[in-house]
């Protein structure tokens, strides 16, 4: 036993940076959250395929991967580099991290309603920010997964954003974390927390990318609050390198009547899981959770979202669809909690997968648990390839078996793209799905 | 411009072509016509590619070259046609998008310039106007919720537009009333020319009314057993098809 938990804070410090010291520069309340996150982490330990959660995921890899906690020195980051992963031509706020690091440089944050904090979750911690200690860490649990508590441990930067009552930005607000590692692994935590009070509006896109191609870990955290009759539109797109780690949690609280929505899109990681739970402690929210996700040669991409409905009159929708090529491996567990007290639940899940080779591999699993009696709840998981009648469809029409292919990929895909609100995130994801079978002529 | 010889095919082991033999010139229509399950439809997707089907003997030779060798996108950019019976539903797919795609494939083939966006909705414009479509179907889903006729209609309508050499219409006239057929036929007459050949295949002589064929011919158990001039479609329509069959059966036994 005490070796294992030697190997833990081996593995904690390997991965964090933490000695014993190293948090002495936080204000209390973070230096005692790190510690707990720390000793939590000491205790558990990495997960393994025997916990229910992980079954169908190893993180063997991650394990035995000697990352550094250093930023790859002497790489320059040009906005150039950002372009296509940026909300080009429309109003915007850009937060960007390289290699978990604010750079002010590449940054532009314009004006914001009156109120409104935006910046840096690490300069709203210095500054003594009310709302960031009386909401950071409190959803997101460290005991809820180990990587929760590694990320909290280890205290990285990321975006803040709060939205005082009655306030509405109108601009999308991107947090852009950049990877720039090539030959030494990198391990980096981001931590975003976005809070909307009553009656307020924003948009929010968390971008993951890498730059060079590099080996790197990054493990992320963003907790969501939305208060009474909030109306947040959250999106994760998550392209980091094809060599990379991403393991995610998104963490949304929701109060009566508030609104909000996510689609998490995930191409990028040689391993990428994203860990989305939502819970509805209020009657009357709207929750929509979509996501698009695409694994080829041997890529593993697992999504797994649980929605509590705690209360009453509360809907949720949420379509999942995955993309599977080569030797990828998708995972989709979707989870749909419906307590004693949610009577008039409305919940929809809908998983499609499309197997585009031989090899490619689907766990879907859908998990309902209904206490209530009087609710409407469905499911639904379809597996399956192409039509062979709408490729000789189109075949017969003379466009080429590889081009009628990516051409119903595409339209496989683009149901869910099309409910991207933010237009240049729908266009470079069009591109992507598109220029990668030379179809961009046809847009 | 189209030869087939002996054609035999089958689908999962079960032979429906039991050897086809027809020849279609330029600027000809020929009609098609025989009961359920006599091979007709069998005879326009194997000429079109379908692999559901295995080509267990004879040749097809379209402007000299050996079709069976060719892939269906191959057969199509040669300037074939196949107006599906059953055009296929495909959601998420734009009719624009597709008919850009198809066209720009066709015309590389040729060796012509690939349209850009704004020649190809000049074509595409004129072509609905002349086959009376209205616009709204560019930005729908390649028919996805169209009505039978809507369906038959867009056939029609990507065939104006890839501008084939020989079309082949599999029962476009199947489940359309009157004034669809009407449409549908409009739009044939209109792509007729010295140039093109057609092959109607149909069911009954009644879309024959309205695109006036060449030749008939009549399909049985898998073989062309008549063939004549349109006086024969007529014949069929007033008599039906248990003479040919038993005329067959005469000749065989004899």
């Amino acid at each position: 036993m005490t070796q294992l938990k030697d190997s833990n804070t081996n593995h904690l410090r390997g991965l964090t940076g933490l000695t014993a010291d190293a948090v002495a520069g936080d204000p209390q309340w973070l230096q005692s959250l790190r510690a707990d996150a720390a000793a939590r982490f000491t205790e558990v330990g990495f997960p393994t395929r025997r916990d229910e959660d992980w079954r169908y995921t190893s993180i063997v890899q991650i394990i035995e991967t000697p990352f550094a906690t250093t930023a790859p020195a002497g790489v320059e980051v040009t906005a150039g580099d950002l372009a296509p992963y940026g909300l080009t031509d429309i109003a915007h706020h850009q937060l960007v991290f390289v290699d978990g690091v604010y750079s002010p440089e590449l940054s532009s944050i314009g004006d914001v309603p009156k109120g409104v904090r935006l910046s840096t979750i690490r300069t709203a911690i210095e500054g003594g920010d009310a709302i960031v200690e009386a909401n950071f860490g409190r959803f997101a649990k460290i005991e809820a997964n180990p990587f929760v508590a590694l990320n909290t441990a280890a205290g990285g930067d990321g975006g803040f954003v709060y939205i005082p009552r009655n306030q509405v930005i109108e601009e999308p607000i991107h947090f852009l974390f950049v990877s720039t590692s090539s030959d030494v692994p990198f391990v980096f935590h981001p931590r975003n927390l976005i809070v909307a009070e009553e009656n307020t509006q924003a948009t929010v896109v968390e971008s993951y990318i890498g730059l060079n191609g590099g080996v790197y870990f990054s493990n992320s955290v963003t907790e969501v609050v939305t208060a009474q009759s909030a109306n947040v539109d959250h999106y994760k797109v998550q392209r980091e390198s094809e060599s990379a780690y991403h393991i995610g949690t998104l963490q949304i609280e929701m109060a009566k009547s508030s609104v909000f929505s996510n689609h998490s899109i995930a191409f990028g990681g040689s391993l990428a899981r994203t860990d989305i739970n939502a819970r509805l402690g209020g009657e009357g929210i709207e929750c929509t959770i979509n996501g698009l996700y695409r694994a080829k040669d041997r890529q593993i991409i697992d999504n797994h979202t649980a929605i509590d409905h705690a209360m009453p009159h509360c809907n949720s929708h949420e379509v999942y669809k995955g993309i599977i090529d080569g030797h990828g491996r998708g995972v989709f567990n979707g989870k749909i909690m419906v307590r004693e007290d949610a009577q008039k639940t409305d919940a929809k899940q809908t998983n499609k997968t499309l197997l585009l080779s031989p090899d490619a591999q689907i766990n879907t699993k859908p998990e309902l648990e209904i206490y209530a009696d009087d609710v409407k709840c469905t499911h639904g998981a379809t597996v399956g390839q192409l039509s062979e009648d709408a490729l000789f469809y189109l075949r017969a029409r003379g466009i080429g078996r590889d081009e009628a292919q990516a051409l119903l990929t595409y339209a496989f895909a683009s149901d869910i793209v099309s409910r991207i609100k933010v237009e240049p995130i729908r266009a470079q994801l069009d591109y992507v799905l598109l220029s990668e079978r030379a179809l961009e002529g046809i847009l | 411009m189209l030869e087939i010889k002996g054609l035999k095919a089958e689908v999962d082991g079960k032979q429906i072509l039991k050897g086809v033999d027809l020849v279609v010139n330029a600027g000809e229509v020929h009609a098609i016509m025989g009961k359920n399950g006599s091979g007709k439809s069998t005879l326009a997707n194997v000429v079109a590619g379908r692999d559901a089907y295995d080509v267990t003997g004879g040749s097809v030779t379209y402007n000299g070259i050996d079709l069976l060798e060719l892939d269906p996108e191959e057969r199509a950019r040669e300037g074939l046609f196949l107006a599906f019976q059953y055009p296929v539903e495909i959601p998420g797919v734009n009719n624009t998008y597709f008919l850009k795609a198809a066209l720009n494939a066709v015309r590389k083939h040729r060796g012509e310039d690939q349209l850009d966006a704004m020649e190809f909705l000049q074509l595409v414009r004129e072509k609905l106007k002349i086959l009376h479509i209205d616009q709204s179907l560019l930005n729908r889903p390649v028919n996805e919720g169209f009505s039978g006729g809507e369906k038959k209609r867009n056939e029609i309508f990507q065939m104006a537009v890839l501008d084939p050499k020989l079309a082949i219409l599999d029962e476009t006239d199947s489940g359309l009333d009157i004034d669809a057929l009407r449409t549908v036929a409009d739009g044939v007459n209109a792509l007729r020319s010295p140039e093109r050949g057609f092959v109607v295949v149909t069911h009954y002589q009644r879309l024959l009314n309205y695109i006036v064929p060449d030749f008939v011919h009549v399909m049985l158990d898998g073989r062309i057993v008549r063939s004549g001039g349109k006086e024969l479609a007529y014949e069929l329509e007033e008599r039906g098809y248990d003479w040919v069959e038993a005329e067959v059966a005469a000749a065989a036994s004899a």
